[in-house]
C-alpha cells in the first residue's frame, strides 16, 4: 500500500494506478442473470436478431460495468483479496483520516461491453480538496476516476467517485 | 399482477435467444420527448428474493444483503437490503422502459440516501429535465429519477440518454469523436 501524505498528493494527481485485468470474460449467462434479477426484458439482450440489428451483436447491460470486476467469493490458492477503490483506502490512511463515506457516484458509458470481452481497469486520483469542516467530522473530500477498456484499448466506461474522508470531533 | 406487468411498454422479449418472432422494437424519438415529460412509473414489491437475487447477479457477495442476522446485528439495519449495483440495473431497466432499445445510456449519477428492504415497495419515477442535441447531432434527453418507499426517496439518479434524432438514426452507432457521453 502506499504511504502518502499531504505534500505527495500533487504527484498521484492523474496518474494511473492498481491496473487489473477481470478474473473471467464477460459472459452471457450473467447478462440473462442480471436481466432476470431486475426483469430488464430489452430486446438487446435476449433477440440476437434485434441485438444484430441495433449493436452489431450480443452486448452487456452498460450498467453491469464493475460486475466484471468483483472477484470470485472464492478461487484456488488465493489467500488476500486487494480492496476494491484501493486509492480511497490509501488516501484515508496516508492522509490520517479513519472514517470516509462516499458521497456520490457517477458513470459516463463508452463502447459497449460485449460478450467475450477481457476489460482491464485503473484507478486515476482526480483531485484532493483543502481540509473541510462539515456535520460529519473535519476532512478532506476527493474524487477518484476507475476507468474501464477492453482487449483492444477502448474506453468502456469511467465510473466517478466523490469521497470524503474526515476525523470525528472526538478523533482530533 | 407482477411489477413487470404493470409497468408500461416493456419491449417484447424471448427468454430464447435464437427466436424473434417479435415486431421490430419501439424507438422513442428525441423530437417526441419534451421538458417535463414523466416516465411511466414503476412500483415493485421487494421480497428477500428480490435483495438476493440482486446481489448475486451483480456478483457481490457480501453478507448484509443475503444473511439477516448479520445485516441487523451488524449493519444495524432491519433486513437484508437491495445492493447498489443492482439498483443501477433496475435504474437502467427503468430508463430503456420507456425508450426502447434504440435508447443508449450515456451516463448516470447516483446519491444513495437510505436502504430498500424486503416488505417494501418501491416505486421508480422519472422527469425530463433537459433535451439536446450535441455538436455531433447526436440527441439526448436528461432525466431525473428516483426511487421511493412510502414517497421517501431511498435513491436519486440523474441520467442522460441518447435518442434517435430520425427514424433512420441510430445512437448505438457511434463511436470515437461521435459518441461524446
Amino acid at each position: 500500500m502506499s504511504a502518502i501524505g499531504v505534500a505527495d498528493i500533487d504527484g498521484l494527481i492523474g496518474v494511473e494506478q492498481y491496473e487489473e485485468v477481470g478474473e473471467f470474460p464477460v459472459e452471457q449467462g450473467y447478462v440473462w442473470t442480471t436481466c432476470s434479477s431486475v426483469e430488464n426484458g430489452n430486446p438487446l439482450f435476449w433477440d440476437q436478431a434485434v441485438a444484430d440489428e441495433i449493436t452489431g451483436g450480443p452486448i452487456a447491460p452498460p450498467t453491469m460495468v464493475s460486475v466484471w470486476f468483483r472477484p470470485h467469493h472464492w478461487a484456488p490458492g488465493r489467500t488476500t483479496q486487494g480492496l476494491p477503490l484501493q486509492v480511497h483506502f490509501d488516501l484515508k490512511e496516508g492522509l490520517g483520516l479513519p472514517e470516509a463515506v462516499m458521497s456520490d457516484n457517477t458513470i459516463v458509458f463508452h463502447e459497449p461491453v460485449r460478450p467475450g470481452d477481457r476489460l482491464t481497469t485503473r484507478q486515476i486520483l482526480r483531485s484532493v480538496s483543502d481540509e473541510k469542516t462539515t456535520k460529519l467530522g473535519t476532512g478532506r473530500f476527493w474524487v477518484i476516476d476507475v476507468e474501464y477498456r477492453n482487449q483492444r484499448s477502448e474506453l468502456v466506461a469511467v465510473e466517478s467517485y466523490t469521497g470524503f474522508g474526515y476525523r470525528r470531533g472526538d478523533q482530533s | 399482477m407482477s411489477a413487470a406487468a404493470s409497468s408500461a411498454a416493456s419491449p417484447a422479449s424471448s427468454a430464447n435467444p435464437s427466436a424473434s418472432a417479435a415486431p421490430p422494437p419501439a424507438r422513442l424519438l428525441h423530437a417526441t420527448v419534451s421538458v417535463g415529460d414523466t416516465l411511466p412509473e414503476l412500483a415493485y414489491p421487494v421480497t428477500a428474493t428480490t435483495v438476493v437475487l440482486g446481489a448475486l447477479a451483480s456478483r457481490d457477495w457480501r453478507p448484509m444483503h443475503h444473511d439477516k442476522d448479520f445485516a441487523v446485528e451488524r449493519n444495524g439495519t432491519r433486513d437484508i437490503f437491495l445492493n447498489t449495483p443492482n439498483q443501477a440495473a433496475w435504474f437502467e431497466r427503468f430508463v430503456t422502459d420507456w425508450t426502447g432499445p434504440y435508447g443508449r445510456l450515456q451516463r448516470m449519477t447516483f446519491r444513495m440516501l437510505g436502504s430498500i428492504f424486503p416488505g417494501d415497495t418501491m416505486v421508480f419515477r422519472g422527469v425530463v429535465t433537459e433535451t439536446g442535441v450535441d455538436e455531433t447531432g447526436c440527441g439526448w434527453v436528461a432525466i431525473d429519477i428516483s426511487v421511493s418507499v412510502d414517497d421517501d426517496p431511498k435513491t436519486t439518479c440523474k441520467a442522460r440518454v441518447a435518442l434517435p434524432v430520425t427514424e433512420d438514426d441510430n445512437p448505438w452507432e457511434r463511436k470515437g469523436d461521435r459518441w461524446l457521453p
